[in-house]
This record gives structure tokens, C-alpha cells and sequence, in this order.
């Protein structure tokens, strides 16, 4: 069991989760990632480690699944059945210069240890960050502080400039090049956007995946992905490749496989949910029965 | 002692059958197909036993099973006796007696198969190992009084469950680090339900927590915690590194990356470990193969438990696809008639080439080509070929690729002065099990490459013997580098 010390929402169903586990803390680097399964019958689902200190790990959440909005549950003094990592390969933290990390949605959540990871390392580092809208911008304050220069894009314009972050990424290419790295963490079809926008710049870039995984240590071949023509297993290789020689049709298919089973997952009825979840937490089943997420929210 | 028949009555006695579901019931439920001896049948088959004097079957059991006496103390109606006798030199009877491929090992050197049918001693094996669980009273052999070390063992498959039994059982301490959230490695996420059910890998788990062998799961050696600092702050005095293969292995075929194409480990594990089969009690999802067609390509024991589960999962059709012929299957005898009758279709002499899709990324076909025998390759069998001109498509929407695993990587990483082979395996030096480290041995299919469960457990409690003399004498052997000419490090 592992301990949920601090729980809060940074934004609409993201959730910022600190949680004890000490061994998993004292590894843990840029770029790495847990396995955690809430409870008995839980799904095993890979989320990066946003930050650490000496006895607890930091992980940030979007309830978009059912296990992720079980986890949107989670309160302080709850626990979580199973915790394993730190996995993948850490980031390659190196002194590359100008350096630009990209994160959209919750991917912000993964930019902010790589900003910190860049900055310790000596490189001048300018972050943009992309929401939907304001509500969804999470992280401003602690990426101010970890970066050189902070850019926020909303779809909507409701904050920081309007626009995605690959209009911002063709500007900074044209107006302050040259860059000589670029990190790219987000939705798939934006880590695509980026890789083809840097490509012609000539930029290396990196992309972290996030494929479909169960055991995350290899054995299981389910987070295969093409990189570069070859298969490459994202949880020891990974997760982090060369965004030019990544495949992102064939990652963005793969991860849809169990589509029509997540969607419906989310219309079970609360209460095989509620009960499989109080199996961790006997002393709040009541009111996990009530918070649970309505079965008409959409994606 | 019970009366004895004379030896020519025992050879008039046929091999007594292994009683099990009917096969059109099994194919639809997870069961276990056997359903087990009953002490009638296990005292008739034992009746069957010569007693030789220099029993062949001791010397065919990799633990070495001291199989005459088992069967002495069955014979006399002692089945708690000689369960406990197995237990002496094999921690999980109840599994091997399941699992084991007797007919290449005790029951292949049974002096009865050369005339008539070998006794069943797998069988007996069960029967006394399921007796003994009834009555729970299970007779863990004593420890030796406490030596005060701590030998960590990282893997929780048979490997390092027969390591720290025979460790604990020395005075030892054992602690066993696992990976995933449940313990039994193999015998948890690859061997099915029906062959193998979880309760009794759970039993001998809980017979070995017994013993006082620790267990901590989720524990990622490499990762979450260092061999070095295992050896250091955490105070271990051995470390034994049972971590299996478990890197599936595929084909490199075109359409490989498709929805639909799983690797044995992935499906395995999917149903196994995460029950996916049943949307009701666990939340992993599985590719839905109600009234669909699927191939399986491979030929062994995991090729085999694959297809079966496919059918078990309401597969229209379920192909088991191996490019040699059946009788070089390396899959077990018994599991291969299970699967035919149960209604798995066999297409032997055929090879993948090409997997096929849609649109939407899903398979909807596997390209094969007939093959032929051709000249004998370094294993012996004949190296099969492919036919020109004989390609066609088999209609499936799921494959699993059973070609065997490669070796996993991730203690060796986080340990660079771990020598490995060209193929990433551990080289130890055969007699010791010790690795090119000190204070750290290695067995099982990491070092060996896939190989069976009772191979398994042969390496754990040969290391199990290497450390413990280690930690008596704190000696250590050369491991001489060998250029990695053989996959395998075993000679």
C-alpha cells in the first residue's frame, strides 16, 4: 500500500498526487515512470513521475479513463494498492545549449522535471506550454521558476497567446534560432506537429511516448512502437525517442485499441466501481459512491 | 510393507488414465482439465513401479525426486510421507507434478516405457501434493538453525522459489523481490488457469512463506533498488538473479505493429494476471475473441496454453501455425492431444510471413507459406524450408507470436560489470552458478534462455548449494569469459 500524502486538482479532472514511496523516490530521474494499480480488479496504468523529493513521488492525473478518474478520487490518507518504478530509460540530460521543451495538456505535468532537469544541466531553456483553454493551464508558477522563458498557448486565447504551441514553435524557430534541442511531450498528434515542424529546421528532438503498456519492464510487448523502421519496446528502450524517427500513425493506432472497452468501462454502474475500490479504502465507500463521475461525461 | 506383486502381475496392470473434463465442456471454461487422481488410482498406478535397484527415474529428475522412495510410502498408503519425501529435493510438487514434461525426464527413463507404458509418475506426483493441501498438513521439512545471512533473490518464478526454499531450509535468510504486484512469475502470468491454477501456485507460495521465505512484490531490481545496494546498504550478503528471459521475441514480418498481433507474454498476461477474460471482475482489457478466428505461431508448451486460451475466450477458430511438423514440437505430449480435442486445428509445415490489415490499423489476415524439411540444423531437426509459389492468406483478426523470448535486460544494464553473452545472457560459471561478480549468482532461464519450469528449479537449488557454500567459506570461483558461442551458458 502506498500512501497518498497530498492530493489536489490543478485543473478540470487533473490531479496533482503525492504519495509515499521512498524507494521509487531516491531513483527517480527526468523523463521516468510509475506503474500503478488502484485495486484488486484495477488495470495496471503507466504515469510519469512529475517530481520527487526524499520519500515521495509527485504524479499529475487527467481523468479521461475509468482507472484515471478512480485516481481523480484519491484524497490525502488514501492509498493506492501498487506502486512500481521508476521505469523507462531517464531522460538524456545533456549541456545542448538553447533548448525549447514543449508540453501540451497534462503533458505540462512531464515538461516541468525536464525544464528543471535542462536548467541544472546549464542550458538555456524556454518552455511552451499549450491548454485548451485557461482552466486547463497547469504548472504556470513552477515553470516560470524552472525556465528561462515561459510561453503559454490556449486554443480559445482565454490566456497567455492564442493558438497552438507548434505557432508558437514555428515563430521561435524563425525569430531566435538557431535552437539546438527540442523535447516534445503531449497528445500524439501534437508530438507529430512538432517532430515535422523542427525536422526541416534540422532541430534534434525527442519525443516521450506513451503507448499502451502492462508490466512496463519489457516482458510484455505490448508498448512496441516503430521507431526508425525498427520495433522498439517504449518501456526499456523508452520512453523517450527521436521524434523524427518515431511512427505516431502506428502509436496513435496501437492506442486505440481498447477504445470501444474504455468507453464501455466508463458506462458501468458506480457501484461494482465503488465496491472494487473500498477492497483499498474500506472507510470511504460512501462517499466515493457519491463522487463518482456521472456516466455522461464524455471524453 | 504392503504386499508386493510379483513383477510380471505389475507389468500386466495398463497405465492407469489421467481422469479429465470432457473436451467440448473444458474448451469453454477454465478448469482445470485434469481433474486428479483419486488414492485408488494413485495406489493401482504405483502398483505398476518395478522398484528397481538403480532407479533411471531419480537420475531423469533434474531436482532429482527420489521417486522409488515416493513410491514405496504411496504403496503403503503414506501420501503425507511421501509428500514430504518430494518436498525434500522440490519446493512446488504440486506444480511440477502439473507441469513438468515427465515424458522426456522421469518418466521417459521409467524402464516400463521400453515395453509397455511408463508409470505415470507425474501424476502421483499431484495426487500426493493435492492430498497433503486437503488435509493441510503440509510437512515442511525442518530448517537448519539460523546463520545469520541474507541472500536476496530477484524473481519470483520457479528459479528463485526453489533458491529460497532450499535456502530457507539451510538456516538462511531469503528474501524475494518481485517485479509485478503478484508472485509465481511464470506460473502466475504465462500458465493458465486450466493447466495451472493460481490457488496452487498461491498454496506453495504460502507453504514457502511458511518456511520463512520474505517475499516484497513490485520491487523492479535495476530500478527501483541496485544489486549494489543491495550488497551495500541493504545489507544482503548473496544475491541470486532469477529474473527468466521475458523479452518476447517476434518475427520482424511486415504488419507486425497492427491491432490484433500480441506477443504469448502480453495475451498470456492479459488473461492470466490481469483476468481480462471476465470484464465483470477486473478492469484490463483483452482483445474480444467471441466468434472470431485466431492463429497462434509456435510450438511450444506457451504456443500451446495460448491457443487453448484463445478457444477458451470463444474463438471461432483458433490455428496453431508451426513450421515443422508435430511430432518436433517441443510443447508437451499430453498438452498438444488436449488442445486437439478440445478442437484447436493444427496447421504444421506452414510460415508466417506477412500479417495483413485495414484501414484501421486492425490485423484481418496472416500471410503463410507452406514449408518442407530440409537438411538438419545444430539442434538436430530438420531445418524447414519454404515452398515456392505455395503463399496464401489465412482470414484471422488476432495472432499471437509464441516464438520464444530473448533475454531481458534490465539488471544487466544496471549492472555493467555483469558479464553477459552476445545474446544478453548472464554467464555463470556452470558448476557455481556464480556470475562474473562477487556475491552474485545467477539461474534459470536468464542464463540458460527459455527453457521448462523443473529446469528452473534445477538451477535455483544448484544455487541455492553454490551460495550457501559461498556464504560458509566466502569463497569465490574464476568465472572464465566464454565468447558467447552458444545461446545457451549451461554447457
Amino acid at each position: 500500500m502506498y500512501l497518498v500524502q497530498d492530493a489536489s486538482f490543478l485543473a478540470p479532472e487533473i490531479k496533482m498526487i503525492r504519495l509515499e514511496a521512498p524507494r521509487i523516490a531516491k531513483h527517480q530521474q527526468a523523463g521516468q515512470f510509475v506503474i500503478v494499480r488502484v485495486h484488486e480488479q484495477g488495470e495496471r496504468i503507466p504515469l510519469t513521475i512529475a517530481d520527487s523529493d526524499a520519500s515521495t513521488i509527485t504524479l499529475i492525473v487527467q481523468g479521461v479513463g475509468k482507472t484515471t478518474r478512480l485516481l481523480n478520487q484519491l484524497q490525502a490518507g488514501d492509498a493506492i494498492l501498487d506502486v512500481v518504478g521508476p521505469l523507462g530509460r531517464p531522460s538524456e540530460i545533456q549541456l545542448y545549449g538553447r533548448t525549447l521543451v514543449i508540453g501540451g495538456g497534462v503533458g505540462s505535468a512531464i515538461a516541468w522535471p525536464l525544464a528543471v532537469a535542462l536548467k541544472a544541466a546549464g542550458n538555456e531553456v524556454v518552455v511552451v506550454i499549450g491548454a485548451k483553454t485557461q482552466r486547463f493551464v497547469i504548472l504556470e508558477k513552477e515553470l516560470t521558476q524552472a525556465c528561462d522563458q515561459l510561453f503559454v498557448m490556449t486554443d480559445d486565447g482565454s490566456y497567455g497567446e492564442q493558438g497552438l504551441v507548434t505557432d508558437k514553435l514555428r515563430e521561435l524557430i524563425h525569430s531566435q534560432s538557431p535552437w539546438n534541442y527540442v523535447m516534445a511531450i503531449g497528445p500524439i498528434p501534437m508530438m507529430k506537429a512538432v517532430a515535422e515542424t523542427t525536422r526541416p529546421a534540422g532541430i534534434p528532438t525527442t519525443a516521450s511516448l506513451n503507448p499502451i503498456m502492462i508490466d512496463g519492464t519489457g516482458m510484455c510487448g505490448g508498448c512496441r512502437v516503430l521507431v526508425g523502421g525498427e520495433t522498439r519496446f517504449a518501456c526499456v528502450d523508452g520512453p523517450e525517442f527521436d521524434a523524427h524517427l518515431v511512427d505516431f500513425d502506428v502509436l496513435a493506432q496501437r492506442n486505440k485499441l481498447y477504445r470501444q472497452q474504455e468507453q464501455a468501462a466508463l458506462q458501468e454502474p458506480p457501484e461494482r466501481t465503488a465496491a472494487a475500490l473500498s477492497q483499498t479504502h474500506p472507510c470511504r465507500l460512501s462517499e466515493l459512491t457519491s463522487n463518482l463521475p456521472s456516466s455522461s461525461k464524455g471524453e | 510393507m504392503a504386499d508386493r506383486l510379483p513383477p510380471k502381475e505389475r507389468t500386466k496392470i495398463p497405465r492407469q488414465e489421467m481422469p479429465e473434463q470432457d473436451p467440448l465442456q473444458r474448451a469453454n471454461n477454465f478448469l482445470e482439465v485434469n481433474t486428479g487422481f483419486d488414492a485408488a488410482l494413485a495406489q493401482k498406478e504405483a502398483q505398476r513401479c518395478l522398484q528397481c535397484v538403480n532407479p533411471h527415474c531419480v537420475h531423469g529428475c533434474p531436482v532429482g525426486v527420489k521417486v522409488r522412495e515416493v513410491i514405496d510410502l504411496v504403496l503403503d498408503g503414506k501420501y503425507l510421507e511421501a509428500a514430504a519425501k518430494i518436498r525434500e529435493d522440490n519446493v512446488l510438487p504440486a506444480v511440477t507434478g502439473r507441469v513438468c514434461p515427465q515424458e522426456h525426464q522421469c518418466e521417459g527413463s521409467c524402464i516400463l516405457a521400453k515395453r509397455f507404458a511408463p508409470l505415470a509418475i507425474g501424476h502421483i506426483e499431484r495426487f500426493v501434493a493435492d492430498y497433503e493441501q486437503r488435509t493441510g498438513q503440509v510437512g515442511l521439512p525442518p530448517c537448519a538453525p539460523p546463520t545469520g545471512k541474507r541472500v536476496a533473490i530477484i524473481g519470483s518464478g520457479p528459479a528463485g522459489l526453489s533458491c529460497a526454499g532450499d535456502l530457507v531450509l539451510q538456516g538462511h535468510q531469503a528474501v524475494v523481490l518481485e517485479a509485478l504486484h503478484e508472485l509465481g512469475g511464470v506460473l502466475a502470468y504465462g500458465i493458465p488457469e486450466f493447466r495451472l491454477p493460481k490457488a496452487i501456485v498461491q498454496q506453495e507460495i504460502d507453504n514457502l512463506r511458511k518456511l520463512g521465505v520474505e517475499f516484497q512484490t513490485n520491487v523492479v531490481v535495476g530500478k527501483t533498488v541496485t544489486v549494489d545496494e543491495l550488497l551495500g546498504e541493504e545489507g544482503y550478503d548473496a544475491v541470486f538473479i532469477a529474473t527468466g528471459a521475458g523479452l518476447p521475441r517476434f518475427m520482424n514480418l511486415p504488419g507486425e505493429h497492427l491491432g490484433g498481433v500480441y506477443s504469448a507474454n502480453e495475451f498470456l498476461t492479459r488473461v492470466n494476471l490481469m483476468k481480462a477474460y471476465d470484464p465483470q471482475h477486473s478492469d484490463s482489457p483483452v482483445f474480444d475473441c467471441r466468434g472470431r478466428s485466431v492463429a497462434v505461431i509456435g510450438g511450444g508448451n506457451t504456443a500451446i496454453d495460448a491457443v487453448r486460451t484463445a478457444l477458451r475466450l470463444g474463438a471461432a477458430h483458433a490455428w496453431l501455425i508451426y513450421r515443422r511438423s508435430e511430432t518436433e514440437m517441443p510443447a508437451r505430449a499430453e498438452e498438444r492431444r488436449h488442445a486437439i480435442a478440445e478442437g484447436v486445428q493444427f496447421l504444421t509445415l506452414h510460415n508466417p510471413i506477412e500479417f495483413v490489415g485495414n484501414e484501421q490499423g486492425l490485423l484481418t489476415g496472416v500471410k503463410l507459406v507452406k514449408m518442407e524439411p530440409g537438411e538438419p540444423d545444430e539442434s538436430g531437426r530438420r531445418r524447414p524450408r519454404p515452398l515456392p509459389d505455395t503463399e496464401r492468406t489465412l482470414p484471422v483478426e488476432m495472432v499471437v507470436v509464441a516464438i520464444g523470448a530473448g533475454a531481458n535486460p534490465l539488471v544487466q544494464t544496471s549492472l555493467p560489470d555483469l558479464q553477459t553473452n552476445r545474446w544478453g545472457y548472464i554467464t555463470v560459471d556452470p558448476a557455481s552458478m556464480a556470475t562474473s561478480k562477487r556475491g552474485v549468482f545467477a539461474g534459470g532461464d536468464i542464463v540458460s534462455g527459455s527453457a521448462t519450469v523443473i529446469l528452473a528449479m534445477a538451477a535455483g537449488r544448484q544455487a541455492a548449494q553454490a551460495i550457501s557454500d559461498f556464504l560458509k567459506d566466502g569463497e569465490w570461483p574464476n568465472v572464465v569469459a566464454r565468447g558467447g558461442e552458444c545461446e545457451s551458458n549451461y554447457p
